[in-house]
């Protein structure tokens, strides 16, 4: 390929190399086996590693109570990732989820307090998380400000007017069959009954990520808005909408908390939004957009969580807790850099030597 | 990168010394070969002209000599010294100053700050001493005879005027050649005729002078030897008094046009496109054709000239302030590319690397991007047949990759733009606007593309293609439409286009100079 240089002018012109095969021809990694060597499945091999050695080792942790709080507890987390990924994926960021998860919740508890039907009083705060993604939508994709301003401000934002909804009250007084429901298990496996509600959640994510031509888009929004919109992809409105998602998700998992822990306030799920940042970047998902599966993230949010409950069961402190996760992001983040930089070291290498070969 | 002193000729110049040479140069790009052999000497005292066809390599070379890209392979040497230039600071330190066709100043800093940016003059306690600064920039501008205030701000400036301040900094740096990369392209005559004669008093004073440019009468004005490149490599070099303007442009092109770009007779049918009086302030203004099923027409013209912005807007991506534009019969909606789409238009675009392609996808999902709608079944995207059509498309236009999995970055140029236009024919197009079909593509696949696009036509497909190799043009289309300053200029069939008939229409009074 690499041709000497001449001194005349008539050397026959650089031609393309016709030895190379077709990309018709079946050749190299077919589906199934990239799913295995991908960078989510490493996360999903961590995950089942990492559950096998607790089992093992930690006296407890195999049991259906395992299960069921573990599962509890990270279900806020795995709801709000769902939406999450998508956004990172086209390569934005929504810092302001776990304030619109307390601003529903507070608003929960000011409605219920008031006295309004419980029924009605879950569609408002629903719809109270709608209207508030549609406000970050519109900033990030109508105005075309950047998510990472928007949501920093939306975050104090609309943790402010959880504030001032309740201010420093708290509501507890929830109907009892709600909140008996929110931690029933089904039967004996220790799985929580709203499960079902959250499997809903990530099948319908799930699918729209890898199974539509909206999923499609989303991929190539994050590697090249300019490309996307030249195939006709709209670039705003595929923003707006995720963001509203978000805002709706985000809104579940504030009433999900509220009624779990029976308690309305305006600081629930405070500092959420970074555990779900760290899961879903743990799970393969590029923060430059463009790189990512629903699979790999569950598998991120389970880890994270898993190894937070081993450690509690263990009783190691906290603080070796946040250092851990800490560190597992960092990791999970320079990876991936190291391989290409290596990849790329390798080939400028090979490229230099072919080239002093043939001219000397 | 240190010199001796006998580089320096000084302003009593013996003319002969080469004051900058490289010899038989390469770069690659993973497959493409951008530079094959990059052969060219610049005398101290002398204005060297650079010429060829878009991707000859001239700006892969200008950048080796600016630092920015290293070569691969060949012999650098400045004043007699071999050279190997890591960064631009390097290129700078040897006395190389390059002045691009837009100038990058800083808008917020006065004229002066930008020349003496990063090297400002020290006065006492070690401060900066604007005083000093704003000084020595006017003895420069005195120097270039050229009335600019230094104490202003860049923001403002023309064009033509922050190219001179490029050259005042050049000259403070007290560089030995200056590259200077299609300066005039955004000129008027008056503002070329300044700049010319402070090239040629630099060049009195002993400094080597390297103009690229696509005009040949500014070519055969201004320069001393001209240096002709094709496809990446070093053709001649040659007296510019012992040499005329068609024996540059038959070194320049170096083929039969007619062998190389293949249009075959195809039947021309009904109106396709129809676009009438459309105008945006300050891009293009009145601009009214029409494309017809199995026709190839051109749109010619120098680069900036606003046929890239007339195929923006017909597609959708960019607004328009007046016209209308039919395809098929009906109007379509402006701003909007998926409306374009569905009715059946492709767009090929300029920059393949960040408009025609998502690079780091796969070739399969790029291809069957396009058809991502088409694909699904009740919502649901169909992986079988999204397989299968990636793998037809591919077969049908040779691409060739390691595998249908790999991102399109790994590919070389050539292949990468059949992947852009295996994804547009995917969808079954009526019309297909192609922007540059072979910017950036080795010779050999370049031919292919060419076949290619003149099948397409045979086959029914209206082209509509925006090139700026003449060649190309005069080769492959049916009829030529010229832009100049944003205007159809002329309308040229096949039998009428001729390299005179479109370059005239393309520059001539541009500026309102003879």
């Amino acid at each position: 390929m690499s041709e000497t240089t001449s001194t005349t002018g008539t050397a026959p012109a650089p031609v393309a190399d016709n030895t190379k095969p077709l990309a018709s021809e079946p050749k190299g990694k077919t589906g199934a086996a990239r799913i295995l060597a991908g960078r989510d499945a490493i996360t999903i091999y961590a995950l089942i590693a990492f559950l096998i050695y607790a089992a093992i080792t930690i006296p407890r942790f195999a049991s259906p109570v395992t299960t069921g709080f573990l599962l509890l507890d990270v279900i806020p987390v795995l709801l709000i990732a769902m939406p999450m990924t998508l956004i990172i994926i086209t390569g934005e960021i929504d810092l302001s989820v776990a304030s619109i998860a307390g601003l529903t919740s507070a608003l929960m508890g000011v409605l219920w307090a008031g006295g309004m039907d419980i029924g009605l009083v879950l569609a408002i705060s629903l719809l109270a998380g709608v209207a508030a993604g549609m406000f970050n939508g519109f900033l990030i994709a109508v105005l075309g400000l950047p998510s990472l301003a928007v949501t920093i401000g939306t975050l104090a934002l609309f943790r402010g007017l959880a504030l001032v909804t309740i201010g420093d009250n708290a509501v507890a007084n929830f109907p009892k069959a709600l909140t008996a429901f929110f931690t029933s298990k089904l039967g004996g496996t220790g799985i929580p009954t709203v499960m079902i509600g959250v499997v809903a959640v990530i099948v319908f994510f799930g699918v729209l990520l890898h199974f539509t031509p909206f999923g499609r888009g989303l991929f190539a929004i994050g590697y090249s808005k300019e490309a996307a919109s030249f195939v006709g992809i709209n670039v705003a409105r595929s923003k707006f909408w995720l963001y509203v998602a978000s805002g709706a998700v985000s809104a579940l998992a504030g009433i999900y908390w509220t009624l779990r822990y029976t308690s309305a306030r305006s600081d629930n799920a405070s500092g959420l939004e970074l555990a779900v940042i760290a899961a879903v970047l743990l799970g393969g998902v590029s923060i430059f957009g463009g790189k990512g599966s629903i699979p790999g993230v569950i598998a991120g949010v389970l880890l994270i969580g898993s190894l937070n409950y081993a450690l509690r069961l263990a009783r190691v402190s906290d603080v070796v807790l946040i250092t851990v996760t800490g560190l597992l992001l960092i990791v999970s983040v320079v990876a991936p850099s190291v391989g290409s930089a290596i990849r790329q070291w390798r080939h400028t290498r090979r490229v230099r030597r072919s080239f002093t070969r043939t001219t000397n | 990168m240190q010199q001796t002193d006998s580089s320096r000729s000084g302003p009593s110049g013996e003319r002969s010394g080469p004051a900058l040479s490289l010899s038989h140069a390469a770069k690659t790009f993973g497959p493409v070969v951008a530079l094959a052999d990059g052969t060219v000497d610049i005398r101290a005292g002398e204005i060297h002209a650079l010429v060829g066809e878009n991707g000859a390599g001239k700006s892969t070379l200008v950048k080796i000599l600016a630092g920015l890209h290293h070569p691969d392979s060949g012999d650098f040497r400045v004043g007699g010294e071999s050279v190997q230039f890591r960064n631009v600071g390097d290129s700078k330190a040897a006395g190389i100053s390059v002045i691009y066709q837009e100038p990058t100043l800083f808008p917020d800093l006065s004229v002066a700050e930008n020349i003496f940016v990063g090297r400002q003059p020290k006065g006492r306690f070690g401060l900066i001493s604007k005083a000093t600064m704003v000084r020595e920039a006017g003895l420069l501008f005195e120097r270039l005879g050229v009335p600019i205030d230094p104490t202003r701000t860049a923001e403002g400036l023309s064009i033509a005027d922050q190219q001179i301040i490029e050259i005042a900094k050049a000259i403070s740096l007290d560089a030995k050649v200056l590259v200077m990369d299609e300066p005039t392209a955004a000129l008027s005559g008056v503002e070329v005729e300044r700049l010319f004669a402070v090239a040629r008093s630099l060049r009195d004073k002993g400094t080597g002078i390297l103009f690229i440019s696509h005009r040949f009468d500014e070519v055969f004005d201004l320069c001393d030897r001209i240096t002709v490149m094709r496809d990446g490599r070093y053709i001649a070099t040659h007296r510019t008094a012992d040499v005329t303007v068609a024996e540059i442009v038959r070194e320049m092109v170096g083929r039969d046009i007619e062998a190389l770009f293949p249009k075959t007779v195809a039947e021309i049918g009904d109106t396709v496109l129809k676009v009438d009086g459309l105008s945006r302030a300050g891009v293009f203004r009145d601009i009214s054709f029409d494309v017809r099923a199995g026709e190839i027409v051109a749109l010619a013209g120098l680069v900036g000239a606003g046929r890239t912005e007339v195929a923006r807007a017909v597609f959708g991506i960019d607004p328009y302030d007046a016209g209308k534009i039919s395809f098929r019969g009906s109007t379509l909606k402006p701003r909007d590319p998926q409306a374009a789409i569905t009715a059946g238009m492709g767009f090929v675009p300029e920059d393949r690397r960040k408009q025609g392609l998502v690079m780091n996808l796969s070739v399969a999902r790029n291809i069957t991007l396009t058809l991502r709608n088409k694909l699904a079944t009740a919502g649901l995207i169909n992986g079988a047949a999204e397989r299968r059509a990636a793998q037809e498309w591919s077969k049908r236009l040779q691409v060739k990759a390691g595998s249908q999995e790999h991102a399109v970055s790994t590919l070389s140029g050539g292949n990468q733009q059949k992947v852009v236009l295996a994804k547009w024919l995917a969808m079954d197009p009526h019309l297909l606007i192609i922007d540059e079909p072979t910017r950036g593509i080795d010779v050999g696949t370049k031919s292919e593309v060419h076949r290619l696009i003149s099948d397409l036509a045979g086959r029914g497909i209206a082209i509509l293609m925006i090139s700026s190799e003449l060649p190309e043009v005069l080769g492959m289309a049916d009829r030529v439409l010229v832009m100049r300053e944003g205007r159809i200029t002329a309308e040229l069939d096949r039998a009428g286009a001729n390299p005179e008939s479109v370059m005239h229409a393309a520059t001539s009074s541009s500026g309102g100079t003879p």
